[in-house]
């Protein structure tokens, strides 16, 4: 009885602060508490993104984890994306669609949004990061408490995985 | 803290009434426990224990793992026994592995693991062992802690005095306890004398552990009741305790107790192996399965085999002699150096060591005292080492600490006692909580036992908890025996009844110990290694539907066009790649059991809808925050229904 009242308190805290975010789903939207202030915009599925509210510093965050710095060539290397982009498929693609926000996060735009150490840290180091890192700590609660899974990749495999997004992002 | 202080004033309290209530001879028996028995048991939050044991669950047919020096059990490894906790025996990958020339047995009473040896010691590649009930031995690994492999054993009944290797992991020997007609067939039972027979089985184990039975020995019909290998200077012989040498057919308690000797079996493999690689022996039909386990595709297959080679002991020059053993010894106990064979007189008071040099000069001058079916006898007294005099009552099992010493249990009288190799005389005797069976020092029956604990393993339990109603697990005590004298810290339950066990340093194998199951090596032929490979086929009335777990949600998680009627065969991959994230799956009304299916990888379980309706499934294990979340639908429509198969993902069809 005991931990099931804890278990309630762990979904009301989340439900507090899944509302304070930015909603997904419209279903969602309709949820109401005393100290709602304002009602979320409904916003369509597939146009939703993560929070903007600290996007400004979004670029300069590396992140935590083993990749301190990263110089990219601006050409994209298309072998290292395709391989990349299987990676992907196989280990991502169960959470994460290229065009909409699913149970993480969407990946268009991320290069835009994030430093690529930062996105490989997240892939290669996403215990810590969930608990450390500003933004990733701000995209676990915007995903729902959704934690991000260590696929148990190596550093050049979260490299094609990179190369596969910034392809993405070139290409639209 | 409070609680060391609680058990050390216990411990202290113990001291007392032990003290009192012994009577015994000296202060040797009243040190039942010492004030820092706390201290020296306790592994604190987040530290690993110093050694594995890996304890037989007995009559539940599994393999238990504990910690020690805590006693704490680590996991139950399903071996020969269905287990619903996490589907093996029950998911369509693993039913092989409980295949049997009797067909599906869901049930083993498995009783003596051993590790798998290089030069005399443990390696910790494997971890073997024996079930009694329908003759099967089993390989265990070390890395991922599954079976791999188990192999039914012909012709035997009682598969007892099993599953012993040599010193090189050459052999695992299986014995027959129950001899047989051989090979079986329609007699009178009272016409057994002469016509059973008792095959010692003798199974290759090659370098990747897989298990092929090279020959059969065809022993006179007593019973073999255990059985562990030469070491050292006797390596390539094994040595093999026998009773009911009376050849008693009913009654046993009594009838197989009327000669004051039984034997101890001496065979050397090594001759029979040459024998064999030679040409020799005889193949006869056998009717037996085997079972393997493949780790790239995650499925068992069983083969039946229909051969076995018979080598009767006769032909084979110098290869099998008998020792005679007083009063049905049970226990066949090898010291670290090889020289020593204890034959643990059951009904007896003493312990008969034999000695290996002896017994080959015996040999040599063809020192025999008679001969049982052809198989010659050496005079008792030309193999006698020494002696254990008045050790206890009933001694059953003896390991050894690898500096000098050896440790008998003894079940009558419920007492451990060392006693000193070579001189024969009782060092110590600490009484046991109650009736003890077998003990096990880690390596304790190899070159090289790791002589700093040694647990009992006891067969009554009594009032050593608190009571459970009318059935008990069994009881287990933890002894410090690095000292002069034993010293009791703890006790712990154990599940099933675990007969013999095995220990290993815990630095041994726990690095090697596997994490996860890697997606890519993934080769399961029901396997989705992403989301855009799960969907449903159908074949008739089997539905066939590749599936995926990831935290927190099933693909597909809404399932259409199912009918009354159909056989569902769920084949859930899960997509996880970090360690310790397993998912489970569990079916409404499935007819089987749950899955719980490690990352990487892919099992099966089916079911059978019987009623239309709209099904929900989920994941048993609590993975994430969003566990809760994780479920979904299936549509179950009537058998003649036109509902299409529909399977998707956020109401997206995936492909």
């Amino acid at each position: 009885m005991k931990s099931l009242l804890k278990t309630t308190g762990i979904f009301a805290a989340m439900l507090l602060m899944f509302s304070c975010g930015d909603s997904e789903k419209k279903e969602k939207d309709e949820i109401r508490l005393d100290d709602y202030k304002e009602a979320p915009a409904p916003e369509a599925k597939s146009a939703s993104q993560d929070s903007e509210a600290d996007s400004g510093d979004d670029l300069s965050n590396k992140g935590i984890g083993p990749i301190d710095n990263l110089s990219l060539d601006d050409d994209i290397d298309s072998d290292m994306a395709a391989k990349g982009g299987d990676i992907f498929k196989n280990m991502c693609s169960a959470c994460h669609k290229m065009d909409k926000k699913f149970v993480g996060p969407q990946i268009a735009g991320v290069t835009e949004r994030r430093s690529p150490e930062w996105i490989m840290n997240m892939i290669l180091n996403p215990e810590q990061m969930i608990k450390e890192d500003p933004i990733a700590k701000r995209l676990l609660i915007e995903s729902n408490m959704a934690v991000m899974a260590n696929q148990g990749l190596a550093e050049d495999e979260a490299r094609a995985i990179l190369e596969y997004f910034r392809q993405y992002d070139e290409k639209n | 803290m409070k609680n060391i202080l609680k058990i050390a004033v216990l411990g202290v309290l113990g001291l007392f009434i032990q003290s009192c209530g012994n009577g015994g001879s000296s202060d040797e028996k009243s040190g039942a426990i010492t004030s820092n028995a706390a201290e020296r048991v306790y592994v604190a939050p987040g530290e690993h224990d110093e050694f594995y044991a890996f304890l037989s669950g007995g009559y539940s047919g599994n393999l238990t793992v504990y910690g020690l020096p805590s006693g704490r059990m680590l996991k139950e490894i399903p071996v020969f026994s269905q287990f619903a906790t996490n589907g093996y025996g029950y998911s369509e990958e693993t039913v092989p592995m409980l295949n049997t020339s009797y067909g599906f047995v869901p049930w083993g009473d498995a009783h003596h693991p051993d590790i798998s040896q290089t030069n005399g010691e443990l390696d910790g590649r494997w971890v073997f062992i024996n079930e009694n009930n329908t003759p099967r031995i089993a390989r265990i690994s070390l890395e991922t802690f599954e079976t791999e492999e188990i192999i039914e054993i012909p012709h035997s009944a009682g598969n007892h005095s099993s599953s012993f290797v040599t010193e090189n992991t050459e052999y695992v020997v299986a014995g027959t306890r129950f001899s047989v007609p051989y090979p079986q067939k329609d007699m009178p039972i009272n016409e057994m004398k002469g016509n059973f027979k008792g095959p010692l089985t003798f199974i290759a184990v090659g370098d990747d552990g897989r298990m092929n039975i090279d020959f059969q020995l065809k022993m006179p019909g007593f019973n073999y009741d255990l059985s562990h290998p030469g070491r050292g200077d006797s390596h390539g012989w094994f040595f093999f305790t026998t009773y009911n040498t009376e050849e008693a057919h009913t009654l046993q308690e009594v009838n197989a107790s009327q000669n004051d000797k039984d034997f101890i079996a001496a065979v050397n493999w090594k001759k029979i192996q040459e024998y064999v690689e030679n040409g020799g022996g005889e193949e006869i039909a056998a009717e037996y399965a085997h079972n393997v386990f493949d780790h790239s595709t995650q499925t068992a297959t069983s083969t039946m085999e229909d051969k076995v080679l018979t080598v009767d002991p006769r032909e084979v020059e110098g290869a099998v002699f008998f020792m005679p053993t007083p009063k049905s010894p049970h226990g066949c106990d090898v010291d670290p150096s090889g020289e020593y064979i204890v034959g643990n007189g059951k009904l007896s008071t003493d312990l008969t060591v034999h000695s290996f040099s002896k017994m080959i000069t015996a040999i040599e001058n063809e020192d025999y005292e008679g001969d049982a079916y052809g198989i010659p006898i050496l005079n008792f007294e030309s193999t006698l080492a020494g002696t254990v005099k008045e050790g206890g009552l009933g001694p059953l099992h003896t390991e050894f600490d690898g500096e000098g010493n050896a440790y008998t249990t003894f079940f009558i009288s419920s007492e451990v006692v060392k006693w000193k190799l070579g001189t024969w005389e009782v060092l110590d005797r600490q009484p046991s909580y109650y009736s003890v069976g077998h003990n096990m020092i880690p390596g304790g029956n190899s070159r090289k036992p790791f002589g700093k604990y040694m647990i009992s393993m006891n067969k009554i339990t009594k009032d050593r908890f608190l009571p459970t109603g009318p059935e008990l697990e069994h009881s287990a005590q933890l002894y410090d025996i690095s000292g002069d004298k034993m010293e009791l810290l703890l006790d712990f339950p154990t599940h099933g009844e675990p007969h013999y066990a095995a220990g290993i340093p815990a630095d041994m194998i726990k690095s090697k110990s596997q994490k996860i199951y890697r997606l890519d090596e993934n080769e399961h032929e029901y396997a989705a290694t992403s989301e855009s490979e799960t969907k449903m086929v159908r074949d008739g009335n089997e539905v066939h539907v590749y599936m995926t777990t990831v935290r927190s949600h099933f693909s597909p998680d809404n399932l259409e066009g199912i009918k009354v009627g159909d056989k569902v065969f769920f084949h859930v991959t899960n997509l996880e790649q970090d360690f310790d994230v397993p998912h489970g799956f569990a079916m409404i009304g499935a007819n089987t059991s749950e899955l719980l299916i490690m990352p990487g990888q892919t099992k099966t379980i089916t079911w059978e809808p019987k009623k239309e309706g709209v099904w929900p499934f989920y994941c048993t294990d609590f993975c994430s925050a969003l566990h809760q979340e994780m479920q979904g639908y299936v549509r179950v429509s009537g058998q003649n229904s036109n509902v299409p198969l529909k399977w998707t993902l956020d109401d997206e069809e995936i492909n």
